[in-house]
């Protein structure tokens, strides 16, 4: 028996209604490693994670801590084996105080009364050791997301768990903050903690991690030693074949301008500041324009004005020279702007409707596709089943299909053929590759090179760092509701678009004189 | 003056405590619109309680000691019909607004029904006068008939019911526990979050039982407080909307007990006032003052709804409810 296991997850087998989640996975931990789980979405990760901490049965297999066998049926169970997560999705009561949320669960008490002064001297003592500075006092919904992330990080801490996931965490925070926890984590290593890290950033594994597992499509594929692997070879073990990480794409031509946005300001819902301030900018044919930024730093209010959706309080949106800050969604449609929105379940498409329809939701009035108010099917299912085709949306019963019953890439697929086949002078792609596999977003990375080329305008909105640097030919950055950066991603690094995304630089003079 | 602010004290505490009834099970996730069914089946079942104990010869110098058996009857009908909420919120995870909805139907319908088949008449009513017998005065702690108390003697120790003070301790008890135990960290937690509460290994359906078993509990002796203390005692099936006046009182207490007892506070001088203004001269100590303004009597009946109205619309959108109130929690989802 390998003594030095701290965790040992052998041959686990989970079957979902017609899925395989997992197909006879086994993951061992060393005391003290940073071990990386890597895979796409729907790799089967978040399956394993869940079947560790205890919220999910295996039909198979068997967890071994410390070499002896043991059974995982709640979260309470994980705890007592000294198991601790990170969720992607902070589990944090916003309205509550950092030190309640880390106590919640775990309240020291006398007959029921909470005893917080043993525990606030607990929680300060572990954040100075680890360096985790998060005022106790806080309220959660007040501290930035990287403070939020220690306030979980503390409350596995606070349980004197010895074995930490952290599931995606880097996919929240800028590279400043991305930096800190890295160190992070590896203090905690250092202190004997075994940490897995389950991510699909190459660069994360490489820069922190001592071992990597790699899953695919459910399967367990290999476990390599960081030192002795590159960058090729893991995300060939993910993926299954070679995978581009450059986008291919020739060097912009741009012309007239097509979008000209000035002065553009968007009351908040959440506060009683502006989301957006007075943002001016333009678009050309044949360049892709990238706005980026921390998410909740005005992007989706800006894109909900500037598609309609919101109304501005000030500012001047112009289309092909046509004033459009007025106009209602459908005139904006038909003046020439196509939009893949954000929320593809909420602004997208209509789940339970069928593929089809879905397809003509903006043309559905097309004479084409109705006579007198009435919808000609025909048509319908002729054009679909031509964007099915031409896009390759993959679905179980082609354009009948419920759209809901699709996997979250092929429903972005078919968002993009709708909008693409607009054939509109402006697209707006707001996260166009959220939540996707490296495959999907290989393919609509390239959809959106070829709007460009074919002389589109180009507005692309992106979270996502290596999506911004690799897919714009001009990036603006937008923190707290302005513009406070334009650079060129040829010349910039990564570091830099994070000190303007984190707020810590603005170039404002440089706007006018690009543009 | 006096009488005044005795009248309001009186509707005050089942206010708060419906109100209180309330914040209990929306501060655990479930939306409570049957407050005013549960109230109605509160004033029921206290009314039959203590009109069966009176005719099987009850003496009417225990009657205080009845009224504590009551209350515990109408806590215990209150906290079961809620099940009825609870079972379809949690374990159904049918629409809270519906359900709580089809409850308020249901409590009258029941209460009505009953009150016909067993007693043949449309109002269930005490055997005896619920104020003689109930009623607490000031000889009652041991003072002289004639013997001055003051405005706050007068107010705490004269014309008062035992149920005033048991509701301002509940009160007090239930707002510790709210915020001072490990209990009432949860229980927010679980209205607030209820992913990160199971995530730390709480129980979220059993605290949404809890919770809206308290509120059923609250509801259900609030319903027959208020029936005892400004309707000797009668059960028709109607609590007159006070349920729902509580529910304003708790959104507009933005689900804050403190809060909560100065707006309860306020609403149950408006509702006295529109009460008491019909019977201004009657009692000799009314309030004179409303009565020489000349205003009709229907508009002091209007005031506490207009101004729950006008108050709602205003301070609604500032409110803060519980997060995940009304969403019912899947494990599975996450």
């Amino acid at each position: 028996m390998a003594d030095n296991y701290v965790v040992e997850m052998l041959n686990i087998t989970k079957v979902f209604p017609g899925i395989v989640a997992n197909d006879n996975i086994t993951l061992q931990l060393k005391r003290g490693e940073i071990h990386a789980l890597l895979g796409e979405n729907g790799a089967g990760k978040s399956t394993l994670m869940s079947v560790l901490f205890g919220l999910y049965q295996p039909e198979q297999g068997e967890i071994r801590i410390d070499g002896k066998r043991v059974e995982i049926r709640d979260p309470n169970d994980a705890n007592t084996l000294h198991i601790g997560m990170v969720h992607q999705h902070f589990k944090l009561v916003e309205c509550f105080t950092v030190l309640d949320n880390i106590i919640l669960g775990v309240e020291p008490n006398k007959l029921g009364f909470l005893q917080k002064k043993e525990a606030r001297k607990k929680v300060v003592a572990l954040s100075e050791k680890y360096g985790l500075l998060v005022d106790p006092d806080a309220l959660v919904e007040d501290i930035t997301v990287g403070m939020q992330q220690r306030t979980e990080i503390l409350k596995m801490l606070y349980r004197d768990n010895e074995i930490l996931i952290f599931d995606e965490p880097t996919a929240v925070l800028t590279p400043q903050e991305i930096h800190e926890l890295m160190q992070i984590m590896k203090s905690l290593a250092a202190e004997g903690k075994s940490i897995l890290f389950i991510t699909h950033k190459l660069n994360e594994i490489m820069e922190v991690c001592d071992r990597c597992s790699v899953l695919r499509k459910g399967k367990y594929i290999g476990t390599v030693d960081i030192a002795g692997t590159s960058k090729e070879e893991l995300s060939r073990m993910m993926v299954g074949r070679d995978v581009k990480f450059a986008v291919d794409k020739a060097p912009a031509q741009p012309k007239e301008t097509v979008l000209k946005v000035s002065g553009l300001t968007v009351p908040s819902k959440l506060h009683h500041n502006n989301a957006v301030k007075d943002v001016s900018f333009e678009v050309r044919r044949g360049e892709i324009v990238c706005i980026a930024g921390i998410d909740g730093n005005g992007q989706t209010e800006f894109v909900y004005a500037l598609s309609g959706l919101e109304k501005a309080s000030a500012g001047k949106i112009e289309l092909c020279g046509r004033d459009i800050s007025r106009s209602t969604i459908r005139q904006r449609a038909e003046a020439g702007m196509s939009h893949i929105p954000e929320d593809r379940h909420k602004h997208g498409l209509v789940l339970d409707f069928p593929l089809e329809d879905n397809l003509v939701l903006q043309r559905y009035m097309d004479p084409r596709f109705q006579k007198g108010g009435f919808i000609q099917r025909e048509p319908i299912r002729a054009y679909a089943e031509d964007l099915i085709g031409r896009f390759d949306i993959r679905s179980g019963q082609g354009p009948v299909t419920p759209v809901r019953s699709m996997s979250g890439g092929n429903q972005q697929k078919a968002i993009i053929a709708r909008e693409i086949d607009l054939n509109a002078d402006l697209l707006i792609a707001v996260q166009p590759t959220r939540g996707l596999d490296v495959g999907a977003i290989e393919y609509i990375h390239s959809q959106i090179v070829g709007q460009r080329d074919l002389g589109k305008a180009v507005l692309l909105v992106s979270l996502e760092l290596d999506e911004v640097m690799n897919l714009s030919d001009r990036i603006l950055v937008m923190y707290e509701g302005e513009i406070v950066g334009e650079l060129d991603p040829k010349t910039t690094t990564v570091e830099e678009l994070g000190l303007y995304m984190a707020g810590a630089k603005r170039n404002k003079g440089k706007e006018a004189s690009a543009s | 003056m006096t009488f005044l602010l005795q009248q309001t004290v009186i509707y005050t505490v089942p206010l708060i405590l419906v109100a209180l009834a309330g914040v209990f099970a929306e501060r655990s996730g479930i939306i409570n619109l049957a407050l005013e069914g549960i109230m109605i089946i509160g004033a029921f079942v206290g009314a039959w309680f203590v009109r069966i104990m009176q005719e099987g010869g009850w003496n009417e110098d225990a009657a205080q000691g009845l009224l504590l058996l009551a209350l515990v009857v109408t806590a215990a009908a209150g906290a079961l019909f809620s099940l009825l909420l609870s079972f379809s919120a949690v374990k159904m995870k049918a629409d809270q607004t519906i359900g709580g909805t089809a409850l308020n139907l249901l409590a009258p319908a029941i209460v009505l029904f009953l009150v016909n088949i067993v007693f043949q008449q449309n109002t269930l009513n005490l055997r005896y006068d619920a104020p003689s017998w109930f009623m607490l005065f000031q000889t009652d702690f041991g003072f002289e008939r004639k013997a001055k108390l003051g405005l706050v003697g007068d107010l705490l120790l004269n014309k008062t019911y035992l149920t005033t003070y048991i509701g301002l301790l509940i009160y007090v008890v239930l707002a510790v526990i709210l915020y001072k135990t490990r209990f009432g960290l949860r229980l927010r937690a679980c209205g607030e979050h209820p992913q990160a509460a199971d995530s730390v290994g709480i129980n979220v359906y059993r605290m949404r039982y809890l919770g809206t078993s308290i509120s059923g509990a609250l509801a259900g002796m609030g319903g027959f407080i208020y029936a005892l203390t400004t309707s000797n005692g009668a059960a028709n099936g109607d609590v007159a909307g006070f349920g729902f006046l509580a529910l304003a009182v708790m959104i507009f207490g933005n689900w804050k007990p403190l809060n909560i007892a100065i707006v309860g506070f306020l609403f149950g001088l408006l509702k006295c006032i529109s009460a008491c203004s019909g019977t201004l001269d009657i009692n000799g100590d009314g309030v004179y003052l409303l009565a020489q303004i000349g205003v009709s009597t229907y508009v002091y009946n209007m005031l506490p709804y207009v101004i729950t109205l006008v108050v709602l619309a205003f301070t609604s959108k500032k409110s803060r409810a519980p997060k995940a109130e009304g969403i019912p929690y899947d494990k599975g989802q996450r």
